[in-house]
């Protein structure tokens, strides 16, 4: 670590004084914090300026760092800046893209928070014979990986399902849904917070006669919701990056939400036409960017408390 | 974990308790319960019967055949996928990349994961900010990336090739290298999860009380010392949490892999999730990618099961 401590070094006698040490570290510490936002950051910057660069800037070595289209002297150079992007808008149904993933993001995400509350408040604050059973049920899910589950769900959704004279789900929004709208961990964490609420509050309507969905609707919702918005925000997230799953039940081009979009549109354009392609891969990261600026503390505080408490 | 709620505990003692009069009464409050309670987890359990536990059964049956997932028979092969899987020098050669990728990607991410967070515990000004910089990859997807990233790993005019230039290095032809290629997927795959566990790792050290080191400084512990002695023991049970989880991750790190490198070349970055794949939907080989996919599935298992049992004994040596 590039940090270093007043401590250090207090047999021999300090060739510095210790106030200048003190400063020493510091520089170091902001230094390494820069580099390290440097490196992080570098990838995605490239990603930025390549989306703005001509053909013949692509091709130089040493690279250009600010491409010609982002030297605005005219309110013109700003209109003709994009022209990566409406290419790559063109050249694939990107509009139908972000279509499918918004359906796919946000009826996945409303069924997992159902799921998730139904289940954590039943497990948590209703009586049932079996109740472990069905808590170790729910948990063990988590233990099957994705790659055990997708061959037979395909198997079943594309033939099985036919063959019982049921409609085929290859290619539709409930194959791509369906299959992960079940929680195991969101149901832990929620059952875990609801446990945590102030019983007596619960009680109370309790003893003013308030049914089970009067006490989940008005009291427990309400209190547990710092946990619900982080639970949302976590899922939404995984829902907009799935890409294994909608990759197999998709093979038309109409029905594929945006990851699976920009990776085919990646092997349509290969690996010459990097403005066009780096314009499509912004298209993809862009919303979640403007999520993540605006709940970053939110996302990072509920993925911390998860693990540290669970 | 599995106690019983205390608001349901103290019903049930309540519903025990010899009430002549409402034992009725009870009991059809317990029932009507007990159906709630069914409905309320319903949605889950046949979501999950359908597509995790069924299909988890299902795979059983398939790596027991031999079928192309068109024509309508299916030859029963015994255990002639798994005896076909170990005795393949191309799956051995999956399996060896299996556990390099797995290495070198919790390895690394978890060691420059503590280095980060080790900084950003330092009362530096805008440590959020870095937090939040570092953390960001994490939530990108990784398809998308993944393009970015070969961009960046082009060696005539990747970025790549200019960091390595000031060090007179010329690029190597990266995901073109049967070398090459394996340490370029773990590094993208380490950007990418590096601020997971530097997350993790950092709120672990805010757990941590500030007069063990004010003790071990007393002591005359110096920088180094207190680390070894303070800090690494009062971090192993979160270390340990993110071993198991980057290892759970990286057997199922896929959209890097098939946008990258689809495995190769010749097969130097097929591990066994894409090699699933692969066998599944590519070369429509359903009974060996069922049998390789459980083999994963087993492997998987195992870390789990241990973690559980570790993590066991700590509540209960710590209890």
């Amino acid at each position: 670590m590039a940090v270093s401590s007043p401590v250090d070094g207090r047999a021999a006698k300090p060739l510095i004084s210790l106030r200048a040490q003190r400063r020493l570290g510091r520089i170091a510490g902001y230094a390494a914090m820069i580099l390290l936002c440097v490196a992080i950051g570098a990838p995605l910057f490239w990603m930025a300026i390549g989306a703005f660069k001509a053909r013949q800037e692509i091709t130089t070595f040493p690279p250009i760092w600010w491409p010609e289209a982002l030297r605005w002297t005219s309110w013109r150079d700003v209109e003709n800046a994009w022209v990566n992007f409406r290419e790559a808008w063109d050249a694939a149904p990107f509009e139908r893209f972000y279509v499918n993933s918004l359906i796919i993001t946000l009826i996945g995400m409303t069924l997992e928070l159902i799921n998730a509350t139904l289940s954590a408040y039943a497990l948590a604050f209703l009586r049932f014979p079996h109740k472990n059973l069905v808590f170790i049920l729910i948990l063990a899910a988590l233990m099957v990986p994705a790659q055990v589950t997708v061959l037979p769900n395909y198997i079943f959704l594309g033939k099985t399902m036919p063959e019982l004279g049921l409609p085929n789900w290859v290619n539709t929004y409930q194959g791509i849904i369906l299959p992960g709208a079940a929680v195991a961990y969101g149901t832990f964490l929620l059952r875990q917070a609801f446990l945590g609420l102030p019983r007596e509050v619960l009680d109370a309507a309790k003893v003013d006669g308030a049914g089970h969905m009067r006490t989940l609707w008005d009291m427990v919702l309400p209190m547990a919701r710092p946990v619900l918005v982080t639970f949302a925000l976590i899922s939404m997230v995984a829902k907009w990056n799935d890409y294994l799953w909608p990759l197999i039940v998709t093979n038309e081009e109409r029905m594929r939400p945006i990851t699976v979009g920009i990776a085919k549109f990646f092997d349509n354009e290969g690996n010459t036409n990097w403005g066009v392609v780096m314009a499509g891969t912004i298209f993809v990261i862009a919303p979640l960017l403007v999520v993540y600026l605006w709940a970053q503390r939110h996302i990072i505080e509920g993925i911390t408390a998860g693990a540290t408490k669970g | 974990m599995l106690e019983s709620s205390p608001i349901s505990a103290t019903a049930a003692q309540e519903s025990t308790r010899p009430a002549v009069k409402g034992r009725t009464g009870a009991r059809r409050a317990a029932r009507s319960e007990s159906l709630l309670f069914l409905l309320f987890v319903a949605p889950n359990l046949i979501l999950f019967g359908i597509f995790t536990y069924w299909p988890l059964i299902y795979s059983g049956y398939l790596s027991l055949v031999r079928w192309d997932m068109i024509s309508p028979t299916k030859t029963w092969v015994g255990l002639g996928n798994y005896t076909y899987l170990l005795s393949d020098s191309a799956f051995r050669t999956v399996l060896k990349n299996t556990f390099i990728f797995t290495g070198g990607a919790v390895g690394g991410s978890l060691f420059l994961g503590l280095l980060i967070a080790l900084l950003l515990n330092q009362p530096l000004r805008m440590r959020d900010g870095a937090r939040a910089v570092v953390f960001a990859p994490t939530l990108l997807s990784g398809a998308a990336i993944s393009i970015v990233w070969v961009y960046i790993f082009d060696p005539r005019y990747g970025l790549m090739r200019q960091v390595l230039d000031p060090f007179g290095i010329p690029s190597p032809t990266w995901l073109r290298d049967t070398t090459w290629a394996m340490i370029a997927v773990i590094i993208v795959y380490i950007w990418k999860n590096v601020g997971f566990a530097a997350v993790i790792f950092l709120a672990g050290l805010q757990t941590i009380p500030k007069d063990l080191y004010e003790a071990a400084k007393v002591d005359g512990a110096g920088a180094f010392n207190r680390f070894r002695n303070v800090t690494l023991p009062m971090l192993s049970p979160i270390s340990f949490f993110l071993l198991v989880t980057s290892i759970l991750n990286t057997f199922q790190a896929f959209d890097i892999i098939q946008v990258m490198t689809e495995g190769g070349p010749v097969d130097a970055t097929n591990t066994l999730i894409y090699y699933t794949y692969e066998q599944g939907f590519v070369a429509f080989n359903a009974g060996r990618a069922a049998a390789a996919s459980l083999i994963l599935f087993v492997i998987m298992l195992t870390v789990t099961l241990i973690q559980l049992r570790y993590a066991e004994r700590r509540v209960h040596y710590g209890g």
